[in-house]
């Protein structure tokens, strides 16, 4: 891949609507970025892996847990640092940002909220710093968007649990220390319970053959017979509600991501439409082309300001679920099709690995169908908005 | 090792360039500003190498308004251990030197280092002015530097090779490309930057002594001529009659 000449793009001045802090934050997180991540993030997509030696540069940017207390190892920011954080790594690659918001928002944020303190004090720490990485598991084979439906089940032994079923689709799986998994009891309903790694019955298979987030290592969760310690459930919450508030904050992440690779792949077709020539000038001087980048900046734009103002809007603890499905929805599509266009400006180049852009639409085919397919954030809108039920 | 860093900030190196009052002020709008890199990525973070190496404290000094806190945090961040600003205005390099010495000259810095230059105005002069004023010795545009028992040794490039310069502390230092290595700051340094000290230190106004009456921009490139390549007369027309280079 070409030197990373990324820079931010920020039509109407949203600077100024950030602290000092946040922008502190932003900057070195990108500056990371480039110097770390871009230089090999080609690579590791094309071999399928994710660079495991970049865990511990992640922690030390603040990406995994950043809004956990301080006490528990995190950073105690707020949202929108969050959020920046989640944006700069998306600028280089899906799969990046997907290891660190599976880190932050499925693993830390539900043993921050819903765990004991024992919990908490054995598991964040270690999850914040990067020493253990983790994973969640809701969606099964036959369960995606119904989750509500899954069969992974636990049994009460007396002194310990019994868990069986399987999880697919499971992004850090094949290497991660801690699993967080939802199950239900022998009455039907969920609970979260931490698996760890070398629990006997628990195995976490790799996924092989993906298109897609191929920086990122995705695998299966499986559970035969798996004896799982009581002090592993996590009591503070039961019922569907407990996955579903993880995935609003991982969703959260999710709309600020997609900025970030939108970001990455104007900023591409702008700099290359002033530089490639046709027709004795750059392409960039011609409508078409114009157009196209026209429209990019002005969807990026709206969502750059619908997201910080979801972020106001977290902060302060006002932002619904609905809220955030508009966000991830509206973004993660505006992503796509600035990614399209984009590689459609930059001709044959931009299917090579020379530049990101292929990557990005590649990436956000996934993006559009994790955490709530880009339909069912549509009727989660749509019952919003009328009050009525439209998935079943 | 008491260790003094003066830093000053410069527009991102991607700002658009624009100036206003008649061409005689920068336009600031929309401009994101940096640290400037050589006082940031060498003189700084050698600062802290040494102090890392040897204890000791590192102070960061800007001379500027309310603007410049940014810029400070971020230093801080990297792992400086307390702030000082000079609210008073950059008006030149003698106005921002003076306000440098005069802070400094009772405080028993052992070491006081600067970037070799700010990338917007590029005057190099301030080292220069400081070390004057103080009465220390200078050492400009050192590209190497270690101190062992009250001594500096530095090297600095000069024409086919290099030149290695020893000089008694306290001195001040301005520091070139290759002193040290960029560090990004991390969420822990962000974090502790929050609570270091950042002391405001109001002065009386200096009189500068130059002012700018006016800015211009470089010719914009004017575009590629192509000529054919077996129109080799034309070539030569163009590069006797129009570039004026043969």
């Amino acid at each position: 891949m070409r030197t990373d000449q990324y820079q931010g793009h920020d039509y109407y001045l949203m600077d100024e609507l950030l602290t000092d802090e946040h922008k502190l934050i932003r900057d070195a997180a990108r500056e990371w970025v480039k110097k770390e991540v871009s230089p090999i993030i080609e690579e590791a997509a094309e071999n399928c892996k994710f660079p495991q030696h970049l865990i511990p540069g992640l922690a030390s940017i603040g990406a995994f847990g950043p809004y956990i207390p301080e006490e528990y190892g995190g950073a105690g920011l707020d949202q929108i640092a969050y959020g920046l954080i989640m944006q700069e790594l998306e600028r280089c690659d899906s799969g990046l940002r997907s290891t660190a918001s599976v880190q932050s928002s499925l693993v830390m944020y539900p043993i921050w909220k819903y765990g004991s303190e024992e919990q908490r004090m054995k598991f964040l720490p270690k999850l914040a710093s990067g020493e253990w990485i983790g994973c969640f598991g809701l969606t099964e084979p036959d369960h995606g968007s119904n989750p509500g439906g899954m069969t992974t089940n636990f049994k009460d032994m007396g002194d310990h649990y019994l868990l069986n079923g399987a999880k697919m689709w499971i992004s850090n799986a094949p290497f991660a220390q801690v699993a967080v998994v939802w199950a239900k009891n022998e009455e039907g309903r969920i609970h979260g319970i931490i698996v760890e790694r070398g629990m006997e019955g628990f195995t976490t298979p790799t996924m092989h053959g993906k298109w897609s987030l191929r920086a990122s290592d995705t695998g299966e969760l499986i559970f035969d017979n798996v004896k799982v310690p009581k002090e592993n459930l996590l009591p503070g919450r039961s019922g569907l509600g407990g996955p579903l508030s993880c995935l609003d904050s991982a969703r959260y992440g999710i709309a600020w991501g997609a900025i970030g690779a939108a970001l990455d792949c104007y900023d591409v077709a702008l700099r290359y439409s002033q530089e490639r020539m046709q027709f004795n000038k750059p392409i960039g001087a011609f409508q078409l082309q114009q157009k196209k980048l026209a429209e990019m900046i002005t969807e990026i734009t709206k969502a750059q300001l619908l997201t910080l103002r979801l972020g106001q809007l977290r902060n302060e603890g006002r932002a619904t679920s609905s809220m955030i499905s508009m966000a991830k929805r509206n973004n993660v599509d505006m992503a796509k099709t600035v990614a399209s266009n984009a590689r459609q400006m930059l001709g044959g180049m931009g299917i090579t690995g020379e530049y990101p852009i292929m990557r990005h639409m590649m990436n956000l085919e996934s993006v559009i169908t994790y955490e709530g397919t880009h339909d069912i954030h549509l009727l989660i809108t749509g019952m919003d908005v009328t009050g009525f039920d439209a998935f079943k | 090792m008491k260790i003094l860093v003066c830093v000053s900030k410069a527009p991102d190196t991607t700002s658009k360039i624009a100036f206003t009052n008649n061409n005689s002020s920068f336009d600031e709008t929309g401009v994101n500003f940096i640290v400037n890199p050589y006082d940031e990525w060498y003189a700084l973070v050698r600062a802290l190498e040494l102090k890392e190496a040897q204890g000791g404290n590192v102070t960061v000094l800007s001379v500027g308004g309310l603007d410049y806190e940014q810029i400070i945090r971020k230093a801080l961040a990297i792992g400086a251990d307390d702030a000082v600003r000079i609210d008073a205005p950059e008006s030149d390099a003698l106005s921002v030197s003076t306000h440098i010495a005069n802070y400094a000259k009772d405080k028993g810095f052992d070491l006081i280092l600067c970037g070799k230059e700010t990338i917007n105005y590029n005057g190099s002069v301030v080292p220069g002015m400081v070390a004057e004023l103080l009465d220390l010795p200078l050492v400009a545009l050192a590209a190497k530097l270690d101190v062992a028992e009250g001594v500096a040794t530095c090297e600095r490039e000069v024409t086919g090779g290099m030149e290695v310069l020893e000089v008694n502390l306290p001195a001040v230092i301005s520091a070139a490309k290759g002193m040290a290595e960029q560090r990004i700051p991390n969420m822990r340094g962000i974090m502790a930057a929050r609570t270091k000290a950042l002391e405001v230190v109001s002065v009386e106004n200096t009189t500068a002594t130059t002012s700018v009456s006016n800015y211009e921009l470089p010719p914009a490139k004017s575009a590629c001529k192509f000529v054919d390549p077996a129109n080799a007369a034309e070539l030569i027309t163009l590069l006797h009659q129009e570039a004026k280079v043969i």
